[in-house]
């Protein structure tokens, strides 16, 4: 009897002494990921709250004000403005990328000749850098010699001044972040539609359904979950809008493209109230957070309709 | 018969026109940037602030180029930007494939849970850790001037280390690279394991090599990443001999704002490297952004 258990255990203790030393080569492996996640995210998430709450100036202070910063922050009618502003730039901002990043993936999706040079071109614009992209802007919204103006002109219209009026500056961004990102997304909707079965399409024009319902009916909802992440990074994106309005408008005229995070760039930056700047970041993680929910309700309760 | 035959012909054509109409129209509004950047960077002045717009420069001049190199030093913020976005694309492909390995393949308490923990973490809008990072990019014990407790010095601010340490191992690296090697068989580790290989082993030699593909799509999403961005390196990097590529580029903006050749050609510069890398490895792109739809 104990000779034939013995093997058994022998074989079974080879097996756990195997097991712990490939544990704890996993831990080996995933040690420096972790060690740069514990130092470089979980600390300062930590800290975030904490910072909010204190007068830190990176030189002297680092006093505990406690609700100080927040009280400041609520009669702060320039951080309420740059709310305002970025959520003008996303109301108009994210149904457009989603509906021209979709538009652009179902013209596209077709074996036609010349549809990958199309969709190359297409996708170009998302490789610039947001600095470059700016940069290229500038010069084609020059109210007098620009790209953009010029055009205008040729139909007998009389381009505005783009970024240097209250009016347009915000439409200059939207216009240029929408060139810059409708291609990614596009590729995403394609690699969505990819998806979609061809036997909905096929039994639904049996049916005398038309293109329209086709596009509505099962192209629309077949792709929630792609429009759903396409709509929950636009979003989160937006609200965080920086590198653009840094340099196409830098921020004017009149503070009319001000951004939540350039005013936390200078308020903790320029002016080194970083107390102060970390309960505005925090204010607008909590928004961004409330937003990003919004939206995955939306396309939940979207799905129990239809 | 053959009329209704050839109304479909016609038909057929008649769709086939307007698709190509309208996507060629769109193709050349989403190029026109471009178009009118190369123009203007090779228009001498003359031409540039002349109504109606000169489709076709007349001459061809370098001298924007030559302009925008000699009054900022764009060809060290060219290198500093190339140094930092291989750095990352280096140490994200080994960390990324590193742990995105054990999580895909080992067995260890937690593996899970940390995973889950670190996906969890790429909800966490960056702004969040904006300034707390500065505090610990400051305060990094024994670095930077620093003392054993981490105050009395500059830190790894206005360092490199700054930017290379905090994105060294990026979530999406390991999330990406665990997707690929759970695709992979596990027999062959059971079987190099009897033949008394080492684990680190099994990964470099055999593993990791069946990854090109995926360290090809990682590598062009990283070293896009490193190249463009622009708001964290502005914080961490105060030298202006360190500064990046798109910095550079921004304060030339910012400072010679009537200059629109040099401003052009510099915007031409600090995109050409991606575009490079796009036209020469194109598929991996498309597979990348395709993998980050499907992820969701």
């Amino acid at each position: 009897m104990t000779s034939a258990t013995k093997p058994v255990s022998a074989k079974s203790a080879s097996v756990t002494r195997l097991g712990k030393h490939q544990a704890r080569m996993g831990y080996l492996f995933i040690m420096p990921t972790m060690l740069l996640f514990a130092v470089f995210m979980v600390i300062p998430v930590g800290m975030a709250l904490y910072l909010s709450f204190t007068n830190y100036d990176v030189l002297s202070s680092n006093d505990w004000v406690g609700m100080d910063n927040y009280r400041r922050l609520f009669g702060d009618d320039l951080y309420w403005k740059t709310f305002v502003n970025v959520m003008i730039y996303a109301v108009v901002f994210v149904p457009l990328n989603v509906l021209i990043s979709l538009l652009l993936a179902i013209l596209l999706n077709r074996a036609a000749r010349g549809v990958k040079a199309l969709r190359t071109f297409y996708y170009l614009p998302t490789l610039t850098s947001a600095v470059a992209a700016a940069t290229v802007w500038i010069w084609m919204l020059h109210p007098e010699y620009g790209l953009v103006n010029g055009i205008l002109s040729l139909f007998g219209i009389t381009g505005p001044a783009w970024v240097s009026q209250t009016d347009t500056a915000m439409l200059s961004i939207i216009m240029m972040t929408l060139w810059q990102s409708v291609g990614s997304n596009m590729i995403i909707y394609l690699a969505g539609l990819q998806g979609v079965p061809d036997y909905l399409y096929e039994s639904a024009r049996l049916d005398g359904a038309s293109k329209f319902d086709c596009l509505r009916y099962i192209t629309w909802p077949q792709l929630r979950p792609t429009t759903f992440l396409v709509s929950t990074m636009s979003i989160i994106g937006a609200l965080q809008l920086f590198d653009q309005a840094f340099v196409l408008t830098q921020g004017g005229p009149a503070n009319a493209t001000k951004t939540p995070v350039y005013l936390i760039y200078q308020q903790g930056f320029n002016q080194l109230q970083m107390g102060y700047a970390s309960s505005q970041a925090f204010v607008l993680a909590m928004a961004i957070l409330v937003f990003s929910l919004i939206s995955m309700k939306i396309n939940k309760s979207e799905e129990s309709i239809v | 018969m053959r009329a209704i035959e050839s109304q479909a012909k016609r038909q057929r054509i008649l769709t086939a026109s307007v698709f190509y109409i309208g996507a060629i129209l769109i193709a050349i509004v989403m190029f026109l940037p471009f178009y009118w950047s190369v123009m203007t960077s090779f228009k001498p002045d003359e031409d540039m602030f002349s109504m109606p717009i000169k489709w076709f420069p007349a001459d061809i001049t370098l001298e924007h180029y030559k302009k925008a190199f000699t009054t900022v030093p764009f060809g060290l913020y060219f290198w500093n930007s190339f140094f930092l976005a291989i750095t990352g694309v280096l140490l994200n492909l080994f960390f990324g494939s590193l742990s995105g390995y054990a999580f895909a393949k080992l067995k260890f308490k937690g593996n899970s849970g940390l995973f889950r923990v670190l996906l969890a973490a790429m909800m966490v809008p960056g702004i969040v850790t904006m300034i707390p990072s500065v505090y610990v990019l400051r305060h990094i014990p024994l670095m930077g001037g620093n003392d054993l407790f981490g105050s009395g010095g500059m830190g790894l601010m206005n360092s490199f280390w700054g930017i290379i340490l905090p994105g060294a191992s990026g979530t999406f690296a390991v999330f990406f690279m665990r997707q690929f090697f759970l695709t992979l068989p596990s027999d062959m580790m059971e079987m190099a394991r009897i033949e008394g290989c080492g684990e680190f082993k099994i990964f470099w030699r055999i593993y990791l090599p069946l990854t090109k593909p995926a360290l090809a799509t990682l590598s062009i999403f990283t070293f896009q990443a490193g190249w463009n961005s622009f708001l964290w390196p502005m914080i961490v990097l105060n030298d202006p001999n360190k500064a990046t590529i798109q910095m550079g580029l921004q304060a030339f903006s910012f400072n010679f704002q009537t200059d629109y050749g040099p401003m052009m050609a510099g915007a031409l510069v600090a995109i050409l490297p991606i575009l490079v890398l796009f036209l020469a490895l194109q598929r991996y792109f498309i597979q990348g952004i395709a993998f980050s739809g499907i992820k969701g």
